[in-house]
């Protein structure tokens, strides 16, 4: 009982959110980085597979399926895996192997084709005929995607964007093993390697708070829209 | 008087292969169809479902490739466009839908501007027109609502008033009214004819619907599957049909409206 106390009472002490605080200010830092190359290189994949689909706007065969298979090759690879085959492009890329800009190539790396299967599904809602109607008036292919496929996709793309950062932030998590900081690292560091059971309490917490927050964020602006639009 | 057809068909057909390796035999969706639309029509295409009405309406515009055949409205050879041309082409061509298929993240003005802004408009330009178009079809007081917040006859008339914006020279209507509650239908129809006699557009109609025919139309053809099987004046298929497809249709719509268990029909 008094041992249960004792790590209630440590984990909101002082000492331990000196470590958290800065520990979450490296988990956001990896996260935002992380989420703005993905949502950049996912939108734009994603795209490329709706259009390039054999049913799609624009058949191309061969990349569809190419891609598809690259994309599945990385999604079916652990996380773990490609940060570990990412870091040495990292130091190639930022000059080292460690800390929090490390990994943001992972990072990006594991969550892109996700989303970029996302983009692509949630363009695979639009019904058809809202895309027929737009080509019998004369619409270029951009305008389809840019005009039609993407605003009336917009409140599920945004729903599965949310799915897509939350994954961010737990492979951010997974990441700390491998020296790239933030909470996953002090869950790992202090937490399992020295048995700071309340370091190890604050770190969930914080992640808890994050993805809540992330989480909420997405489901109030997806809402926004809906309402906005009336459907 | 028989002017120049403005719209005519020759020898259009259209196979379905299905899928590569498929078990599914191909289908012939159209076969040898032959047919002429003067300027100004109101023009009915009618079948049961599957009979091929809709994928004919849509050979017009190519949303569907025909496999051989040629199609001609006014000056332009539909089939030989490039893939440019085309799309400046559909421009002049004006469709409504079933299921309207207006655009859920725009409001009434942005449906109906969007053509505009597709046919490159400057944005003055398209605000007068928008509201020249609005007026056109009663829905002035519902320029800033979403589609989501208006009846189908009001989203229906959204659909017309966005193929009207670049003054087409055809109207497609593929089963425009059939989603629609009778009075509604007829408020529609209504509309179209008086923009036919307003405007002198030629409407090209599919429907199932027999009473929209008789109402709408001056011409019509019946097809069956895939194949022309009918065709004159509506007043003429209409009083004596030869079709099987009519001869059902007929049939149905009197025993509907002569009082079904009421009369003794049999049970």
């Amino acid at each position: 009982m008094s041992e249960l106390t004792e790590v209630i009472r440590r984990t909101f002490s002082l000492e331990t959110w000196e470590v958290i605080l800065p520990a979450i200010g490296d988990t956001l830092y990896m996260t935002s980085l992380s989420t703005l190359l993905m949502a950049v290189l996912g939108l734009i994949l994603g795209t490329a597979l709706f259009v390039t689909r054999p049913d799609g706007l624009r058949p191309v065969r061969v990349f569809y399926a190419l891609f598809g298979a690259v994309i599945n090759a990385l999604r079916s690879l652990p996380s773990m895996v490609i940060i570990i085959l990412t870091l040495p492009l990292a130091k190639l890329i930022i000059g080292r192997s460690i800390g929090p800009g490390a990994v943001i190539i992972a990072l990006a790396l594991t969550c892109i084709p996700m989303f970029a299967r996302m983009v692509e599904g949630s363009f695979l809602e639009v019904p058809r005929g809202k895309l027929e109607a737009a080509k019998s008036i004369g619409a270029r292919n951009w305008e389809l995607v840019l005009k039609v496929a993407l605003p009336e996709a917009l409140p599920g793309l945004i729903r599965n964007f949310t799915i897509a950062v939350i994954a961010v932030i737990s492979v951010t998590a997974l990441a700390g093993f491998f020296g790239g900081g933030g909470l996953g690292d002090v869950a790992v560091r202090f937490g399992y390697n020295r048995f700071l059971t309340h370091m190890m309490v604050a770190a969930v917490l914080a992640l808890i708070v994050i993805v809540e927050l992330v989480q909420l964020g997405g489901d109030a602006w997806a809402k926004h829209i809906v309402r906005k639009r009336h459907l | 008087m028989m002017s120049e057809p403005f719209i005519s068909i020759q020898g259009l057909n259209k196979t379905f292969w299905g899928a590569k390796r498929s078990v599914v035999a191909p289908v012939e969706v159209l076969r040898d169809i032959d047919l002429s639309i003067p300027q100004g029509d109101i023009f009915g295409i009618m079948g049961f479902s599957g009979a091929g009405k809709s994928t004919l309406l849509r050979c017009l515009n190519r949303l569907e490739e025909p496999e051989s055949g040629s199609v001609r409205i006014g000056e332009h050879d539909v089939c030989s466009l490039s893939h440019e041309q085309l799309l400046v082409f559909r421009r002049k061509i004006g469709m409504i839908f079933q299921q309207f298929n207006l655009l859920e993240a725009r409001t009434v003005v942005g449906n109906v501007s969007f053509p505009l802004e597709v046919a490159g408009q400057r944005s003055a330009e398209r605000r007068a027109r928008v509201d020249e178009i609005l007026e056109l079809v009663g829905l002035t007081d519902r320029r800033d609502f979403y589609p989501g917040q208006l009846s189908g006859g009001q989203k229906q008339r959204v659909g017309i008033a966005r193929a009207l914006a670049n003054e087409p020279i055809v109207l497609l209507s593929d089963e425009a009214t059939s989603a629609l509650d009778p009075q509604i239908a007829l408020n529609v129809l209504d509309l179209l004819i008086n923009i036919n006699q307003r405007l002198g557009l030629t409407i090209v109609l599919v429907t199932h619907q027999i009473e929209v025919i008789k109402y709408a139309c001056r011409n019509v053809a019946v097809l069956e599957n895939g194949r022309i099987v009918e065709r004159g004046s509506v007043r003429e298929v209409l009083t004596n049909p030869t079709s099987e497809t009519m001869k059902v249709f007929m049939q149905v719509n009197s025993e509907m409206t002569s009082g079904g268990w009421k009369e003794g029909a049999g049970i």
